[in-house]
């Protein structure tokens, strides 16, 4: 695994290259870890509140620990009219955990989305960002057997 | 029948958009040449008299926009791909088919107001773009077409309210994307304090056949007063959930019934949600509209992003509504405080409507909340954020009649 110093370095001498090192840092590590946040409050000659303030504004961004798989169900409108609330009961069921939690084995994380700009395919879910369209509750154990 | 008409998608499943000299063969990049043959000023002209508006919702004409651009050593053009307005897919849709044509649209943008770099605000949730873009300008830099003009793919990080401009231009810098006072605008002064021209990615795809065919051909197509073409993404209860390109005078009614098919499982139609979900909803009897941005705007509803979300009889509009005021109340960025504490009321009131323990009150409450927000937000988003609910109170109002308590 890369040193989260060496990932914010690359970023130093780019004009607000913060958001960019934050991206390769959750790129790497599927979170931005505390040091981290601090590393990059000092390349980027802010204060640590600061750095904090501009990581938490960004809901794509996370600062808390997340799972190998992070399973985010959209919930906005067109979504929603396809049955999203029962792929999410589904997930919960299945994986034994709610919405904004982790399993204990640290594999799988499920969180909500906003649209996710697949919505010829209602309802969508993105499983590390790739998206997955057309779900059925039923398919779900499937979908999470893929999941290595 | 209505037929699509493709200029921004002219070569949408026609060539490899992997591929720059597939791009390059079907005609690419000689409207950059001509572009670059013409005065920066006559380029601009002939944007403005093509009366090309902008394509991501505000509908202002691009070429008096970049006519406003002072003269500065560093300028720079920025395109908007962030479209986070739920339903809408045809930024992504572009970008995939032929990214090129975006990449060209910029540049001819570039020469017209004199910039070297430009960048790219690509929505967190399209990291596939995000490489499919680099592998598109690290060709067209290879086969030297760009010039002297750079092009930077920026990432946003899920945040709906930076696709309003000013908050995007931050987001660029680095903080966290709040939207700015205006004026200045971003023409004057954006990026870094520097004259920045913001587009949406359809706005500069439609640029290359602008400059190759000319104005008068591109405002005799479509709506006089919005002309052209239209990208718009069907999701919803129709047939066909597709990304179609048509003329702006094709009406709602062929949109939904020619273009996607008709309703879903044979179920009659009740209302359409067109321009986002920020956009206001749409009954029967004015289906026969335009799509154009002023026929829109004099039915009360708004053409927006040009997504077109389609609802059959058996859908409640006053749960769909309270998932759209849950959406603002996430989204909204708290900078000003009509829209941070509106949206949050609006939320909260939409929530007991919606579980059937409200009253009249209620509805006249959040009727005066409603035009505060359209009048004192600082930026769409909250001035925005009510569009639904009041559209719904006055085509669909039996339905929230229905929910409350007597
Ligand atoms: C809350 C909010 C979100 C917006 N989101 C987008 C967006 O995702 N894409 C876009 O092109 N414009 C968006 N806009 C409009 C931009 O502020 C701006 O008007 C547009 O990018 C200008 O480009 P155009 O003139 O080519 O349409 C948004 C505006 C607001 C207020
Ligand atoms: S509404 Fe769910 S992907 Fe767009």
């Amino acid at each position: 695994m890369a040193n989260y110093r060496d990932i914010i370095a690359r970023y130093q001498d780019k004009p607000g290259g913060i958001i960019e090192a934050y991206h390769a840092l959750q790129r790497e590590f599927n979170y931005i870890p505390r040091e981290a946040v601090k590393e990059v409050a000092r390349v980027f000659r802010l204060s640590e509140a600061q750095a904090y303030g501009v990581a938490t504004f960004y809901s794509y961004l996370s600062v808390e620990p997340r799972g190998n798989y992070i399973i985010r169900m959209c919930e906005s409108a067109p979504c929603h009219i396809a049955g999203a609330d029962e792929i999410i009961k589904a997930f919960e069921r299945e994986l034994g955990i709610k919405v904004g939690q982790t399993t204990p084995d640290g594999k799988f994380t499920l969180e909500l989305t906003e649209c996710v700009g697949q919505c010829q395919g209602t309802p969508v879910i993105t499983i590390n960002s790739v998206p997955h369209v057309g779900i059925t509750p039923d398919q779900i154990p499937a979908i999470l057997a893929l999941c290595k | 029948m209505a037929e699509e008409l493709r200029i921004v998608l002219r070569n949408a499943d026609k060539i490899d958009a992997s591929n720059i000299n597939d791009y390059i063969k079907a005609g690419g990049y000689t409207a950059l040449e001509k572009a670059r043959r013409m005065e920066p000023r006559a380029v601009i002209e002939e944007v403005k008299k093509a009366n090309l508006r902008g394509r991501g919702g505000a509908g202002f004409n691009a070429g008096l926009k970049w006519s406003f651009v002072p003269p500065a050593e560093t300028k720079y053009v920025v395109c908007n791909l962030d479209e986070g307005e739920p339903g809408t897919y045809k930024d992504r849709t572009i970008v995939q088919k032929d990214p090129q044509t975006l990449l060209e649209g910029m540049a001819i943008c570039a020469h017209a107001i004199g910039s070297r770099q430009g960048y790219i605000y690509c929505r967190g949730e399209y990291p596939y773009l995000v490489e499919h873009l680099n592998n598109a300008i690290a060709q067209a830099k290879a086969a030297g077409v760009l010039g002297d003009f750079d092009i930077e793919v920026r990432m946003g990080g899920g945040a709906y309210v930076c696709g309003e401009e000013t908050a995007l231009i931050e987001s660029i810098e680095g903080h966290r994307g709040e939207p700015r006072f205006k004026p200045p605008f971003p023409g004057v002064a954006g990026l870094w304090a520097q004259p920045t021209v913001v587009n949406n990615v359809e706005t500069f795809a439609n640029l290359p056949e602008i400059i190759n065919k000319g104005a008068d051909w591109f405002a005799s197509i479509g709506a006089a007063s919005y002309p052209g073409t239209k990208v718009l993404t069907l999701t919803g209860d129709v047939v066909n959930r597709i990304a179609i390109e048509v003329p702006t005078n094709t009406t709602i009614r062929q949109v939904i019934y020619e273009f996607g098919g008709g309703i879903r499982n044979g179920r009659k139609f009740k209302a359409v949600q067109i321009g986002g979900t920020s956009g206001g909803f749409i009954p029967e009897s004015l289906l026969d509209t335009p799509i154009d941005f002023d026929s829109m705007r004099n039915i009360g509803a708004t053409l927006g992003t040009g997504a077109v979300f389609v609802m059959d009889d058996t859908r409640d509009i006053v749960d769909i509504v309270t998932r759209i005021a849950k959406f603002f109340e996430h989204e909204s960025c708290g900078k000003c405080n009509p829209c941070r504490e509106g949206t949050f009321r609006c939320y909260e009131i939409m929530k007991k409507i919606n579980r059937g323990a409200a009253t009249a009150r209620d509805i006249d409450n959040i009727t005066v909340l409603a035009r505060v927000m359209q009048k004192a937000a600082l930026c769409g988003l909250g001035q925005a954020a009510p569009g639904p609910i009041m559209t719904t109170l006055q085509h669909f109002r039996h339905e929230y009649e229905r929910k409350l308590l007597s």
